[in-house]
């Protein structure tokens, strides 16, 4: 068998802040080529954690207290900083929660857009021009020579979400770490900006680690699926089996708690108080005191 | 008695207008377009809509907390549409609402003990501190929340509790109707069901009438009886729940529809063309 | 109990604060701390040098004057028209400057028009040459040097005071506060002013720390007092043209004044962190 693109081995880490809280236990996931990876769970799930530790950005708050993050074969966490900014920004990149603030307000499209391939693949000025023209239009905007003259607060929310889109993938990377990317976005956009990840993520054969709370979206969009609680990793596997039969009881209470359009009561199930204590139990975590 | 509780009747409100100086002033952005919407006792109305359909306008026209700029509005019969401040107070009673974010809505300079018995007092529905300090007990249990809470300032919460102290708030005024603004839309899954949960428990046992405010038809589903789904300041469609979710009149409302995600395998929806939609003039 | 905690838990409050409060003390009890009567002249003991120079004199731990005046005692009764000025200077800003502040920004429409029109004229004039101006016009004395601050820096809190409560006006608890009925005034006294008040007696020590100055810098130019009450800027401005005979004259009421303001300066920023409720932990 071949090496997994990533692989995640016994991550554990704490915050610091927080009195040296756990908030990663013993974590190992894989991630193959190509393939598009749900990271899914609540809030203090770790999920958001585990995407900055993949891109070398983990807050000063939280340390990592064991495990590896091998990036094909190579540990991250134990590389050298110049390796390190090599590649990310080339080999991992970013696909960011919040369009409104991701771009810099006041650069051009066109500028924010070309940073890479100028300072990663060292491309001239008009070289740049022609690639960025090449990305909107991959993205399927529709004029994008008036999009890279412009400045961000004058595109919407969907157009900036496809910038940083294009720019996530514009230097062929080999992961993209999509971090709730349609979570400030509505229903419609969503479902186009989904659809623009999974064609580009096709096209471009990247694997896609995708940070998400709704499993609605994970349904829609991810090959495997990881959920997670308070850090640790519940349950694991192919998303069509996780919703149909999930393993472990907090996974069924969690669809379940979800409400449907398509059903007049659902949603009104509240994951008992019996699957918490589970769950803390299963992992070692103090009752709390109330 | 009519059996209708507010009723709003082509309501308009302009953002930015001014008068100006000397007649000539700027003449604004218009975000409701004429809307009308019914709201009958102890019914639920969901209003759902995309960003910029003028949902949470709607809502603040209704409790009078935007200049209307056109329309009207009754409540209980009343017409409240040109009502002056003063008038408004002893009806805000009657009229509660729920926020969105339940930290911002929250003094944070105030015990949640403040916080809850400040407004009993101020409509005389607390004959004294006593009288008070039951009545708030009371809701706190209802809302499953330790006595200890009313200690505790809002920002040492948890945001599903703070969702309830924001819920027991408006419910001790003993109102007739509340306004639910995308309450849980920061809310994880979880907590969401039991915050829901307990707004429908609470309006069924008050015989309250609500609209509830939502961008997730999932949600609204699962709390109203009937929807209006709004786009770009205007009403697309309305009717009961069972029929706009059943069988959707407006392709709005079936775009809206087809974009929500269900957590259940669909290999084809991702690539599905959307539902064709005439777009607006 | 409950406010003071988080305080002590800020260092910067904790020394900056316990620097202050020792200032306080001495200048409450110069008459019994000072080794000298700092009036006390004489013209044999000129120019003596502090206690570990050679030719020091016994008992004149800072040194003497020109006049032989006791520069230890000279710098501890200085301390009283420093914090006099600091105080009372602050304080009177502080009133005026919030409550235009808090009814432009509150009330919006004329008010805030006038009032953010007045301070816009007002900051347009050079605030020291104006308050050099003002004393000249005034007369000097104490009065003057506080009247021409107040004059001066009430825009200061002005300015402050109505962006922050612009900004508290925005927030959804003022909107609750709305919704339960509680009148304008209601709010704005009881919901947004306690949300006003950190940066308020933060800024109010900034405030302390630059009323200190600027009666050290009229003083300096002889607009402050009559020369024989002790001023630190009086006694720098002495000991500058004597620098070469003796710098003791000049540098110790420099460190005072120094040292004073920077402590205030130290306060204002630590009370902010401090007070502050989500921050606070």
């Amino acid at each position: 068998m071949t090496q997994p693109l990533v692989a995640i081995e016994g991550l554990s880490a704490i915050s610091t802040r927080d009195g040296g809280a756990p908030v990663l236990r013993d974590v190992s996931l894989t991630l193959e080529k190509g393939e598009v990876r749900g990271l899914v769970g609540e809030s203090g799930a770790g999920k958001s954690t585990i995407a900055k530790a993949l891109l070398g950005i983990l807050p000063s708050t939280v340390k990592v207290t064991g495990g590896f993050i091998r990036f094909e074969g190579r540990d991250l966490l134990a590389m050298p900083r110049r390796e390190l900014s090599d590649i990310m920004g080339r080999d991992i990149t970013l696909i960011p929660q919040d369009p409104q603030t991701a771009l810099n307000p006041a650069r051009r499209i066109e500028a924010q857009l070309t940073d890479g391939l100028r300072l990663k693949l060292g491309m001239g000025k008009g070289q740049a021009h022609e690639r960025a023209l090449q990305l909107l239009d991959e993205v399927q905007i529709r004029n994008p020579k008036r999009v890279l003259a412009a400045y961000p607060h004058e595109l919407s929310g969907g157009m900036r979400q496809r910038i940083l889109i294009a720019s996530a993938f514009a230097l062929n990377p080999k992961l993209v770490v999509a971090d709730e990317p349609t979570t400030a976005l509505d229903v419609t956009v969503q479902k186009e900006i989904l659809r623009l990840i999974r064609r580009m993520q096709e096209a471009h054969g990247t694997a896609v680690i995708f940070v998400t709370h709704d499993l609605g979206v994970v349904a829609k969009i991810c090959d495997r699926v990881t959920l997670l609680y308070a850090g640790k990793v519940i349950e694991d596997g192919a998303t069509a089996d996780m919703l149909t039969q999930p393993k472990h009881i907090y996974t069924s209470a969690l669809i379940a708690a979800g409400p449907r359009y398509d059903r007049p009561n659902a949603g009104l199930e509240p994951v008992p108080e019996a699957v918490f204590r589970q769950l803390r139990a299963e992992i070692g975590i103090a009752e709390r005191r109330v | 008695m009519s059996d209708l509780l507010f009723e709003a009747k082509g309501v308009e409100v302009t953002y930015g207008m001014s008068k100006g100086l000397f007649g000539h002033g700027r003449p604004g952005v218009r975000v409701l377009h004429g809307v009308d919407l019914a709201i009958r006792r102890g019914e639920t109305v969901g209003i759902v809509g995309e960003s910029g359909s003028g949902k949470t306008t709607l809502g603040r026209a209704l409790l009078k907390l935007v200049p209307v700029s056109g329309g009207t509005i009754r409540f209980d019969g009343q017409d409240i549409t040109n009502l002056a401040p003063e008038a408004m107070r002893p009806l805000r009673r009657r009229m509660q609402m729920i926020f969105q974010d339940p930290m911002a809505s929250l003094n944070p300079r105030h015990s949640i003990r403040q916080i809850l018995t400040e407004p009993l007092f101020l409509h005389g529905l607390a004959t004294d501190r006593r009288d008070a300090e039951r009545q708030v007990r009371a809701i706190l249990d209802r809302v499953s929340l330790p006595p200890v809470t009313l200690e505790r300032a809002p920002h040492e919460l948890s945001g599903g509790q703070r969702q309830r102290i924001g819920i027991a708030r408006a419910v001790l005024m003993k109102p007739d109707f509340v306004l639910a603004d995308e309450i849980v839309s920061g809310l994880d899954v979880s907590t969401q069901a039991q915050v829901l949960n307990l707004l429908k428990a609470l309006s069924q046992e008050m015989g309250l009438s609500m609209a509830f405010i939502s961008h997730d038809l999932s949600v609204i589903r699962a709390v109203c009886d009937r929807v209006t789904v709004m786009r770009f300041g205007e009403v697309v469609e309305e009717g009961p729940c069972e029929t706009v979710f059943d069988a959707p009149q407006s392709p709005y409302t079936r775009l809206l529809l087809d974009a929500i995600p269900l957590p259940e395998i669909d290999d084809g929806w991702l690539t599905r063309p959307a539902p064709v939609l005439e777009t607006a003039a | 109990m409950k406010t003071i905690k988080p305080l002590l838990r800020e260092p910067r409050v904790v020394i900056a604060g316990g620097f202050l409060l020792l200032l306080l003390l001495i200048a409450i009890f110069a008459p019994y701390i000072a080794p000298k009567d700092p009036l006390e002249q004489d013209l044999m003991l000129g120019n003596m040098p502090p206690a570990t120079s050679p030719g020091a004199e016994p008992g004149f731990y800072l040194g003497t004057d020109d006049l032989g005046r006791d520069v230890l005692s000279r710098v501890l009764y200085g301390s009283r028209i420093a914090l006099t000025v600091a105080f009372v200077a602050a304080s009177l800003s502080a009133i005026i400057g919030t409550l235009m502040g808090l009814a432009a920004g509150w009330y919006g429409g004329w008010a805030d028009r006038i009032i953010s029109r007045l301070v816009d004229i007002w900051m347009a004039f050079p605030p020291v040459l104006l308050s050099v101006l003002l004393v000249a016009v005034l007369g000097s004395g104490l009065h003057s040097v506080i009247a021409a601050i107040v004059i001066i820096d009430w825009t200061r809190f002005c300015r402050v005071v109505r962006a922050e409560t612009m900004a508290q006006a925005q927030l959804d608890y003022v909107m609750a506060a709305e919704t339960i009925g509680f009148s304008r005034s209601h709010i704005l006294w009881r919901e947004i002013l306690p949300n006003v008040a950190p940066v308020l007696i933060a800024l109010f020590s900034l405030e302390m720390g630059i009323a200190v100055i600027v009666e050290a810098i009229l003083s300096f130019v002889g607009l402050s007092l009559s020369s024989d009450i002790p001023t630190w800027g009086g006694m720098i401005a002495q000991g500058r043209q004597m620098i070469h005979q003796g710098w003791w004259v000049f540098v110790f009421p420099l460190i005072a004044l120094f040292a004073t303001v920077l402590a205030f300066n130290q306060l204002g920023n630590g009370l902010r962190k401090a007070l502050d409720p989500v921050m606070r932990r």
